[in-house]
């Protein structure tokens, strides 16, 4: 069957999806514009992913990294520029999952974790018709993997902030998405909450789903990625976090609302306006 | 047991129970969608803009049911996409829109009615509810649009779980959104008009959201929700029909009066035993 010439490299897409073109990466971002109303809120963002990267996305709030996440996920059109997943625009796609930073969900939804991470699979199952064996066997598969096996029958109002974040990217995972956005999932956790969030985001690496997550802490940023964005509107920086998060790239993204000390190779930031809820 | 068979000698109580069972089942199963995305002033306001239509089809038809229902069904989608589109488009909130225009169409139908004063018994009918008169042709109507609308219900089920809970994952998932939204919006627009002579306009919304609502407060499961409002509307039909007969009450009320009776035990006793349950935890902790 396997006729069709395969590229066996590091970033081999996992060709899980139909749409996808050989050789073109998961995803590529060229001078991407959005404007608002009010403003812009993105201006000449151009980067590319490679699969199976953690990526994380930080910048002070308002720095459109919301925005660029929605454009990611198909929701809202690129203003000028070009976003594209596999090759093809990200609207056509069934692989990106995105998780929003408000994600207002009803908790009260007579629904159990199962059914949430089988609603991943509505796509794949298609119209008329009902899930198979094999779709109950990607969700039992799916829920140890992001440590929710005993929570497969409990009502979804029963978890955990930690545990909802979990069980969406359970459902990510059901969903078989090659690209998971996740806008700022760890705000609000408690530490060991975001160590569970990270312990499973690493164990997916096995997997080649690739991450792009917006977060506020740079500690963590720097601890968790493989590699880091920091955004204001423009791209500021791209790549390794040490590179990334100099004095001069901080102070070009935070302006003056932070302070920005600098001493032996160690970054500390002073008053930092993060971790407010954006709205 | 004599009681309970005497009613049924009847003709049109067998007929009225039958409506009154379909339009129950159909009613609550839609009706669990209309409680989750907090549509019950929308379900509400269309049972009351389809008036209109029910006046010029009672009138072109001279009393003849036929272009009745027809004519109250092009009403009802008609003012159920008015509403839409007006929300959309007018910088309006859409329980706004949704007041403007149930309001103006209802006006419109008690206009059309006030003209000729002669048909305002029948028409009465169709504010309350008529449900004994329901005739063979009527339940055959009845019966086939109830079945359509089940039918679209179960074949789109997981679609409408994923728009009703998370409009977002329905988006990644290029489910046509929209698209759901207006077959939604048209199926509740279709059983407004199949209940028109079960509990008419007024109350319809009852039927719509008390079943569903009971039934909310007992399960945490879609489909189980589903059944138990099912299993309450069939009840409440024909205890409603009974105590309508033997306390010569109105068809209409009696069954909405006896899904409001079945919601407040409910409430009742789930609120009592959540009150036990927290005080025996507190007690633990």
């Amino acid at each position: 069957m396997n006729t069709l010439p395969r590229v066996t490299t590091e970033t081999a897409t996992p060709h899980r999806h139909p749409g996808h073109i050989p050789g073109e990466p998961i995803l590529r971002v060229q001078h991407l514009g959005v404007a608002y109303e009010g403003g812009t809120a993105l201006e000449d963002v151009s980067f590319e992913l490679i699969t199976g990267e953690r990526m994380a996305v930080v910048g002070p709030n308002g720095a459109g990294k919301s925005t660029l996440f929605k454009v990611i996920a198909g929701l809202i059109k690129p203003g000028t520029g070009t976003v594209s997943v596999f090759g093809a625009e990200p609207s056509g796609h069934i692989c990106i999952s995105y998780l929003p930073q408000h994600n207002h969900v009803d908790w009260n939804f007579p629904a159990t974790v199962s059914d949430v991470v089988m609603m991943g699979r509505t796509g794949k199952i298609g119209f008329l018709r009902w899930a198979s064996a094999e779709d109950r066997r990607i969700v039992n598969h799916a829920l140890p993997t992001v440590g929710l096996g005993a929570f497969s029958q409990r009502q979804i109002s029963q978890l955990s902030g930690g545990q909802q974040q979990r069980m969406f990217i359970a459902r990510a995972l059901a969903q078989e998405a090659d690209l998971m956005l996740m806008d700022e999932p760890a705000t609000g956790l408690d530490t060991p909450s975001q160590e569970e969030l990270f312990t499973v985001l690493d164990s997916l690496r096995g997997e080649k789903v690739t991450v792009m997550f917006a977060l506020h802490d740079l500690k963590l940023a720097a601890s968790n990625f493989d590699r880091v964005i920091l955004l204001n509107h423009r791209l500021v920086g791209i790549g390794k976090p040490e590179n990334v998060f100099t004095k001069e790239h901080l102070n070009a993204a935070y302006g003056d609302r932070i302070q920005v000390l600098e001493a032996d190779h160690e970054i500390a930031m002073v008053d930092d306006t993060c971790c407010g809820e954006e709205e | 047991m004599d009681w309970l068979l005497t009613p049924l000698q009847y003709p049109f109580m067998v007929r009225g129970m039958l409506a009154a069972v379909i339009v129950g089942v159909v009613c609550a199963v839609l009706g669990t969608y209309v409680v989750l995305r907090g549509m019950a002033f929308f379900g509400d306001a269309l049972a009351h803009a389809v008036l209109p239509g029910v006046a010029v089809g009672y009138l072109i038809g001279g009393g003849a049911r036929g272009p009745v229902f027809w004519w109250a069904m092009f009403t009802a989608l008609l003012s159920a996409f008015g509403i839409g589109a007006v929300s959309r488009s007018a910088r309006l909130k859409e329980d706004t829109a949704i007041g403007i225009i149930f309001a103006g169409m209802f006006a419109f139908g008690v206009a059309l009615i006030s003209m000729v004063r002669n048909y305002t018994a029948d028409l009465t009918h169709f504010l309350f509810g008529d449900v004994l008169g329901v005739s063979n042709s009527d339940l055959v109507l009845t019966a086939a649009f109830g079945l359509l609308i089940l039918l679209v219900i179960l074949a789109f089920y997981k679609e409408f779980l994923v728009v009703s809970f998370d409009p977002t994952l329905a988006a990644t998932l290029r489910l046509p959104i929209r698209w759901l939204d207006y077959l939604l919006i048209a199926l509740i627009a279709m059983s407004i008009v199949v209940s028109l002579q079960t509990v008419g306009v007024t109350l319809m919304v009852a039927m719509l959201i008390t079943p569903a609502a009971a039934a909310s407060l007992l399960t945490r499961k879609l489909s189980r929700m589903m059944l138990i409002a099912a299993l309450i509307a069939v009840f409440s039909g024909i205890t409603g029909l009974y105590l309508s007969y033997y306390l010569n009450l109105a068809s209409g009320s009696a069954i909405v009066l006896t899904c409001t009776a079945v919601f407040a035990v409910t409430w009742g006793v789930t609120n009592l035993t959540r009150r036990s349950h927290s005080v025996r935890s507190a007690a633990n902790l």
